[in-house]
């Protein structure tokens, strides 16, 4: 983050998610994403579906997405990590255009990752040809609609990494 | 105890224009007895998340009616979904699932649980709307008229027997039925 950067604001993230189209947030309460939640309760443009655990999302986007929505998955790396296989059989496996937002647990600016969940994220992205990016202040929001074009550009999953803690 | 073709079938003559997502062992039997292929999506290697695909449907397509053939070792991958449906309460949703307490992909290994546990019972406590279990033919012939107009998400049990010989996995590939699918859906709209 520079200094003439502000910090990332819900309103902004769920703005720019709205000019893409999208029509349904899956998530799952994480600490980096959390600070969204009172702004996507109080509006109803997006449908909010919360499941009970992350390997469900992928599943449930499929079924929106063949079902001609725009769905994005919000949760944390950690969730990430658990929703793997159904990343590898539905959203690669029928080159879903499917957007992902993950907290990024473990990111720390400029300091060492210390949590394997940090450590882990951005190699296991590469290793499944998902593209990733950081967004962590308002002036990166934009990145979000980048994500979205690529994705269904190039009919695969993107995602992008909410580098927010605790905020 | 019914044959589970046979129970496909009583679904298949009751089904109209429905869309069908069906998993594992349905998938091999759903195939022989549709009348709508087009609006069938089969799928297998999702780890139990049929009906959580069915859900994402249900909630896109409002005005269809979305049936889901599940398995009970498949809905054991995923309970969690029963808790997730009944939250979002989509009426058009009905998910059978057919229980006959074991792996029959794998071969007939028992499912944890196999005897002891009750899927209505999970779904009642879920919260989905309308529950029911069907164990001979002849109830399920009577009752599927009132299970597919109710207003959901309706959850049905079909206890079949315990199946030991592997079904075939299916022979058209998934990125073929999905695209035959998604033509078949855009027509069905119109």
């Amino acid at each position: 983050m520079t200094t003439n950067s502000t910090p990332l604001t819900a309103r902004r993230v769920l703005d720019e998610l709205k000019k893409c189209g999208i029509t349904h947030i899956i998530w799952l309460p994480d600490s980096e994403a959390v600070f969204m939640y009172e702004a996507m309760i109080s509006q109803h443009e997006l449908t909010l579906v919360p499941i009970c655990r992350e390997g469900e999302a992928i599943a449930i986007a499929a079924g929106l997405m063949l079902g001609g929505k725009e769905p994005v998955v919000l949760h944390q790396n950690t969730g990430f990590f658990e929703s793997g296989d159904s990343i590898r059989g539905l959203a690669l496996n029928l080159r879903l255009p499917l957007l992902l937002l993950i907290g990024y647990r473990g990111w720390r600016r400029d300091a060492p990752m210390t949590d394997s969940a940090g450590i882990f994220t951005e190699p296991i992205l590469d290793a499944w040809g998902i593209k990733h990016y950081l967004v962590e202040t308002d002036q990166d929001v934009p990145i979000i609609s980048r994500g979205y074009r690529e994705a269904h550009e190039s009919n695969n999953p993107v995602a992008i990494l909410i580098g927010k803690e605790y905020a | 105890m019914m044959e589970s073709l046979e129970a496909q079938k009583v679904i298949s003559r009751h089904r109209g224009d429905a869309i069908v997502v069906a998993t594992m062992t349905a998938n091999a039997e759903w195939s022989q007895v549709s009348t709508n292929p087009g609006l069938d999506l089969m799928h297998t290697g999702s780890m139990g998340k049929a009906s959580s695909i069915g859900l994402g449907l249900a909630l896109a397509q409002p005005n269809k009616k979305v049936i889901v053939l599940d398995g009970d070792g498949s809905l054991l991958m995923n309970l969690g979904s029963l808790v997730t449906i009944a939250n979002m309460a989509p009426p058009n949703l009905i998910h059978f699932v057919f229980e006959n307490n074991v792996y029959r992909t794998t071969g007939g290994q028992p499912i944890p649980g196999a005897g002891k546990l009750g899927f209505m019972g999970l779904a009642r406590y879920a919260g989905y709307t309308n529950v029911h279990e069907f164990e001979d033919l002849e109830s399920l012939k009577n009752n599927i008229e009132t299970v597919m107009n109710q207003v959901g998400p309706t959850f049905v049990c079909i206890k079949v027997p315990p199946a030991t010989e592997r079904s075939p996995f299916p022979s058209v590939s998934t990125t073929k039925i999905i695209s035959r699918f998604r033509a078949a859906l855009q027509r069905s709209s119109h």
